[in-house]
């Protein structure tokens, strides 16, 4: 079961504000879709391989070739504060 | 040490490539200007795929048989998540079950001075974050600011057994992983920021603490002696150490406790859904059938092959340039010498310069141990020879040996020299027929004059004995 103690832990970690009158709603939400989820556990998966991917593919790679990169100019254009080169960035720690 | 237990992590930039781990940015970023060197992939801009750099898999395999781990068959990439300014993405594509490499070994001297295996828990692939320059110290900071250059970077984090007992064999630890790595080609160790380390500390009983991200061998073992020492002291004012983060600040030379990111177990590891799959175990057999000869082998050969005593084959192996000059040089000299000379001198006269194997000539080398083998200069020469060339005064040996009049003394001016020192020192001889064997040294010493230096005083020592035995 989904609590209010885990919803704000989980918008910590996703670095999202939540309001306290969303909190409930949420609760509600992540414990429908996680029972929504737990039909799987009916399945009877005794002696099938987890499947890491859906698709079979494997060993797709590039070359080892350096190609050009972008310009700092064009590398910082988004960037909301910049300095002397750098982005810019809160104090964190 | 025994009541200290360190387990290491190693993140090892694979910086011989060319290229990014999953972009085609170049590896050479450094002495440029920040966020030079990425492209939307590696600074994680929306709707950018990743593509794996094959040559980064098959370093990774490398370094795996080196450090004599298994390679698993298949092996998969995971999303490790969480929030940082290095990490532009939001999540580091890193490895979690399925790791490339696991559970191998590597020797090291221990302090016991016994020889044994540190045991490998695993080695796995991963990018490496862009690089985070703070205002001031890392806990009193204004401000960060990031460069991306290094983001993409191709990584191998090699995970050790708490298997350690103290700083020092940390050191040997490290010291002994540089040199495999640098024996297989896949990586330089004088780059900046190419090898950094977080060292996992505990006394026995007590509660572990992480350091994170210390730069530099000598780093690891101050961090390390500064953590014992901080340990041991709540310890001694039963104050429980409590596990957590730190971080090593170089300049004041302590380890300050810093709030952790994420606990492990909120990474939220899932499949990176935008990489397929890896399957290598076929490329195992022809990677291992063409990994060089390593360090350990290497040196038990020099042992064999050149009849040299164990520290010198250590000494020599040790970096693989060096090996590689020394093997030049027995090719054309008498092995057994050309290792004292390039163990005990040459090397000792390289690091107080700080300069590298690479700017000394094998050829001039050689001859120098030939002209020693030949008895055609002292040692006192060799070493003033060495030291003209390394600082740039002369241009061979045979050129500074002219210049400066180290030809040795030939032996029958040695010999008139000798005569003529005994006869002059009568009140020496007469000491040492009283019982004085350090009455010659006297003797010696002015044949030196006589001789200019010429001479090797090892060998005037027994020629003025014998003289002064005949009267």
């Amino acid at each position: 079961m989904i609590t209010k103690v885990d919803v704000e832990h989980i918008g910590w970690l996703a670095s999202i504000k939540i309001e306290d009158d969303e909190k409930d709603k949420l609760v509600e939400q992540f414990n429908s879709i996680l029972e929504y989820f737990h039909q799987l556990d009916e399945v009877d998966t005794e002696g099938v391989e987890p499947t890491y991917r859906v698709v079979e593919l494997a060993n797709i790679f590039r070359e080892d070739v350096a190609c050009p990169s972008l310009s700092q100019e064009e590398a910082l254009r988004n960037a909301p504060r910049r300095e002397n080169g750098y982005f810019k960035s809160p104090r964190i720690v | 040490m025994e009541d200290v237990i360190i387990g290491l992590e190693i993140h090892v930039q694979l910086n011989r490539l060319r290229s990014k781990m999953f972009c085609g940015c170049s590896t050479d970023y450094h002495n440029s200007e920040p966020n030079s060197h990425t492209c939307p992939v590696c600074l994680g801009l929306p709707g950018s795929l990743p593509v794996l750099n094959k040559k980064a898999v098959e370093f990774g395999i490398k370094v795996g048989l080196a450090l004599n781990c298994t390679i698993e068959e298949e092996t998969l990439f995971y999303r490790k998540n969480y929030y940082y300014p290095d990490l532009p993405k939001g999540f580091q594509i890193s490895q979690y079950d399925f790791p490339l490499a696991t559970r191998g070994h590597i020797m090291i001297l221990g302090d016991d001075g016994v020889e044994r295996d540190i045991r490998i828990n695993r080695a796995h692939m991963e990018e490496d974050p862009g690089r985070l320059v703070h205002a001031g110290t890392i806990d009193r900071a204004k401000y960060t600011m990031v460069d991306y250059n290094r983001c993409g970077m191709p990584l191998l984090e090699v995970v050790t057994e708490p298997d350690l007992h103290s700083p020092k064999e940390a050191r040997a630890f490290l010291d002994k992983l540089k040199s495999i790595l640098e024996y297989l080609e896949v990586f330089d160790g004088s780059l900046e920021g190419s090898m950094r380390v977080d060292a996992n500390i505990s006394l026995k009983g007590g509660d572990r603490t992480e350091i994170k991200n210390i730069s530099g061998f000598k780093g690891v073992e101050k961090a390390l002696s500064y953590e014992i020492t901080r340990q041991k002291n709540m310890q001694r004012r039963n104050i429980k150490v409590v596990q957590e983060t730190r971080h090593f600040d170089e300049i004041r030379n302590i380890t300050v406790s810093i709030r952790s990111k994420v606990g492990a177990h909120d990474y939220r590891y899932f499949p990176e859904c935008d990489l397929v799959g890896l399957r290598i175990a076929s490329w195992v057999p022809a990677i291992k059938a063409a990994l060089p000869e390593l360090p350990d082998a290497k040196r038990k050969r020099f042992v064999e092959q050149y009849n040299l005593s164990d520290d010198h084959a250590k000494s020599l192996t040790s970096e693989i340039k060096v090996a590689n000059f020394y093997e030049a040089v027995a090719a054309r000299a008498p092995p057994k010498l050309a290792a004292v000379w390039i163990a005990d001198v040459l090397k000792g006269e390289l690091n107080y310069r700080d300069q590298t194997v690479d700017g000394f000539s094998q050829e001039h080398m050689a001859e120098i141990v030939n002209m020693l083998a030949e008895s055609k200069i002292t040692e006192d020469g060799a070493v003033q020879i060495i030291r003209d060339l390394l600082d740039g005064r002369g241009s061979s040996p045979d050129e500074i040996v002219k210049s400066k009049g180290l030809g040795k003394a030939k032996d029958d001016v040695v010999q008139k020299a000798v005569r003529e020192a005994v006869a002059e020192s009568a009140d020496a001889v007469a000491d040492y027929k009283a019982g004085s064997e350090r009455a010659l040294n006297f003797i010696v010493g002015v044949v030196m004059k006589k001789t200019r230096g010429k001479a090797s005083p090892g060998e005037v020592h027994k020629l003025v004995k014998a003289e002064v035995e005949k009267m």
